[in-house]
């Protein structure tokens, strides 16, 4: 205990540091973001609240099942709220909200896409994993097939995914802060990876599922009241759906073109990729997989996803309104706007800008408040999943193959958590000024076509062998890798090296099925002992995955 | 697990009852999502005008956005018919199960 409290008093100090060097470099700048008093106020209220709780949960965290999956007592409810607070970014809220403010519809079809994964988690994946994984998904596609090279590739596949939206959520989070509490960019992403690293170190998943929770709260809550305190202003009141669109019309500079399917959507092929990866890579990323452990059993792990898909539904639903009504209420109020005539701070800051147009100064620090949880949440359950790859998938199984102490495990982990809360800061210090758009398509497309095909394979198809999991897995990694470099957005965009090599943005269409036809083609070519048994070896596994018997418990205490 | 009590579960007639019901019904559903999601994104490509019109005379909302709702609210209605039918139906044959060969 006494390190736990001599890492708050470091935190503590570290945060008024960081606060009043802001505020003091703030003084002489020209025209930087002026420090908001109510923001920081109310972020301090909610980092002491989750500090407070990972002192508590730190208390609960003593063996390895408490550190990687909360014991297993979390309920349905609770992990549904906890789910929707790992996949609600900041990044959606304001991305989603800032392009429906720019393109009106096209912002809908966008929203869409984020959703559809779900029921296929639901339907596929969320049991099947709780019934055969322990702690990581690797437990699961290494099930009954050699344990070395299957939870390399497992745990590789889960770095890739869990370091791509690190980079993306730690530049977001620098930035974001900077415009919202007037911090440095670079305190801020210190300040981020000091948090999570408390959090998940002390706390384990335990803290991390309420930090979790709390966030996914107050993201709800403020998105709702943001959103009808909005829609009845932007609507004189009437509350009208047809007034509201009627004046987004009037006041967009787009005019009709709002209510209508515009650019996003133009080349099918297109459009099938990045839905594929959207859908598939939702059910492949290691931080979501990672959350259906925390729960007794099937019943709970159904009930989880879907009330996530009823808060995440609900959560788009409100983004797509606020965004209308900023249309509304932002587009010719030259408060909100710079000399330009454009939005201040960026189509990005829609959802913040209305928030005080409706509520004033209060309901802004609020909002800005919960944009910070929000990612720290977000980050909380990335760096938990990096870390728990790291400790059980490579230290424990492919290094002690399995011969390892409990705490010991435990204890890589906490270090592993460390390393990647700093790995995090340095990412976010080097991409600061990089154009990272394409990072969240990487993101979905490697875990599409890398953790995706291999997971729900081993689960449903009896004569998958290591050699074809191997296979395929590897090729969908590197094929999706390979597309998005060769492609229009890094060849192109980034690098500038002229055309395309790789002709299409979202490659997921093609990586899928090259990882696929791996899987397929290397699993029946292999005629080897090991083949045969891992494909005998299906039968003990299915009935496991489908009734549960053998499936780990929830602990006792 | 044990190989006895795999090939007794795997014998009993619950067992193939459960396993042939759900996974009818998983991939049927999973099927519908797609075809709903596809079924969008393909209007926005081939016919645009559909989802533009006015969803009544003279209204600016579109025929578009009762549409574009209704596929979030599709994707959380199939979670619910699911869970209902599996925290019912699955789960009771689940434990018959059980109690039949533990």
């Amino acid at each position: 205990m006494k390190l736990w409290r001599s890492a708050l008093t470091v935190a503590a100090l570290s945060l008024v540091a960081g606060v009043a060097l802001a505020a003091g470099g703030d003084m002489g700048e020209v025209k930087k973001q002026a420090v908001n008093v109510p923001a920081i106020v109310m972020f301090l209220a909610f980092v002491s609240a989750t500090l407070g709780i990972t002192y508590w949960a730190a208390q609960r965290t003593k063996t390895a099942k408490d550190f990687y999956a909360a014991g297993g007592g979390i309920t349905g409810f609770q992990n549904g709220l906890a789910i929707a607070g790992d996949y609600m970014s900041a990044a959606s809220f304001l991305g989603i909200s800032g392009l429906v403010f720019i393109n009106g519809y096209d912002g809908l079809i966008y929203s869409v896409g984020w959703l559809v994964g779900w029921p296929i988690i639901m339907f596929l994946i969320a049991e099947q994993l709780r019934n055969l994984g322990k702690y990581t998904y690797a437990d699961v596609v290494s099930y009954r097939f050699q344990r070395v090279p299957m939870r390399t590739m497992a745990a590789t596949g889960s770095l890739i995914v869990v370091i791509l939206y690190l980079i993306g959520q730690m530049v977001g989070a620098g930035k974001l802060i900077q415009v919202l509490f007037g911090l440095d960019y670079i305190y801020a992403v210190i300040l981020v990876g000091i948090l999570i690293i408390l959090y998940v170190t002390f706390g384990g998943m335990l803290a991390t599922t309420w930090v979790q929770i709390i966030k996914a709260c107050l993201l709800l809550g403020g998105a709702t009241i943001i959103a009808i305190s909005a829609w009845y202003m932007a609507s004189d009141g009437t509350f009208s759906l047809e007034k509201l669109f009627q004046k987004a019309v009037e006041i967009s500079p787009k005019k009709d073109a709002v209510m209508k399917p515009g650019a996003l959507v133009t080349n099918p092929v297109e459009a099938i990729s990045l839905g594929l990866a959207l859908m598939f890579g939702t059910a492949g990323l290691p931080h979501i997989m990672m959350r259906f452990f925390t729960v007794p059993n099937a019943t709970q792990a159904r009930k989880s996803v879907f009330y996530a898909t009823g808060f995440i539904g609900y959560f788009y639903i409100l983004t797509i309104m606020i965004g209308f009504s900023a249309i509304v209420l932002l587009t010719t109020n030259p408060e909100f706007l710079d000399a330009a005539g454009k939005l201040k701070g960026g189509q990005n800051m829609a959802a913040v800008q209305l928030s005080a147009a409706v509520g004033g100064d209060f309901l802004l620090g609020f909002i800005s408040a919960v944009a910070f949880a929000t990612i720290l949440a977000v980050v909380s359950g990335l760096t938990l999943a990096g870390a728990s790859a790291i400790s059980h998938d490579l230290y424990a199984n492919v290094f002690a193959h399995g011969n390892v102490d409990e705490q010991q495990e435990v204890r890589i982990s906490k270090m592993a958590t460390v390393a990647l809360g700093i790995i995090a800061i340095l990412l976010g210090i080097a991409f600061e000024k990089q154009n990272i758009a394409y990072l969240v398509g990487l993101t979905f497309a490697v875990a599409a076509s890398a953790n995706f095909p291999i997971l729900i394979t081993s689960v449903f198809w009896s004569k998958m062998t290591t050699k074809g999991a191997l296979l395929g897995g590897w090729l969908g990694l590197i094929s999706s890798t390979l597309f998005v470099i060769l492609g229009p957005t890094v060849w192109t965009d980034v690098l500038k090296f002229g055309d395309p090599i790789f002709p299409y943005k979202n490659p997921a269409l093609f990586s899928m099925t090259i990882s696929f036809l791996g899987i397929i083609i290397g699993s029946l070519m292999d005629n080897s002992e090991n083949g045969k048994q891992e494909c005998a070896a299906y039968e003990a596994q299915d009935v496991r995955c489908q009734t549960g018997i053998g499936a780990e418990g929830a602990a006792s205490h | 697990m044990q190989q006895d009590l795999v090939h007794a579960i795997r014998s009993n007639p619950k067992y193939h009852e459960l396993v042939s019901k759900r996974s009818k019904f998983a991939w049927t559903l999973a099927a519908v999502m797609l075809v709903i999601y596809y079924g969008f994104i393909l209007i926005i490509a081939f016919d645009k005008e559909f989802l533009a019109q006015s969803l009544w005379t003279g209204s600016v909302t579109t025929v578009g956005i009762p549409v574009g709702v209704g596929v979030i609210l599709s994707a959380f209605l199939l979670t619910g018919i699911y869970v209902f039918r599996a925290n019912a139906e699955f789960d009771r044959l689940t434990n018959e199960i059980k109690e039949e060969v533990l």
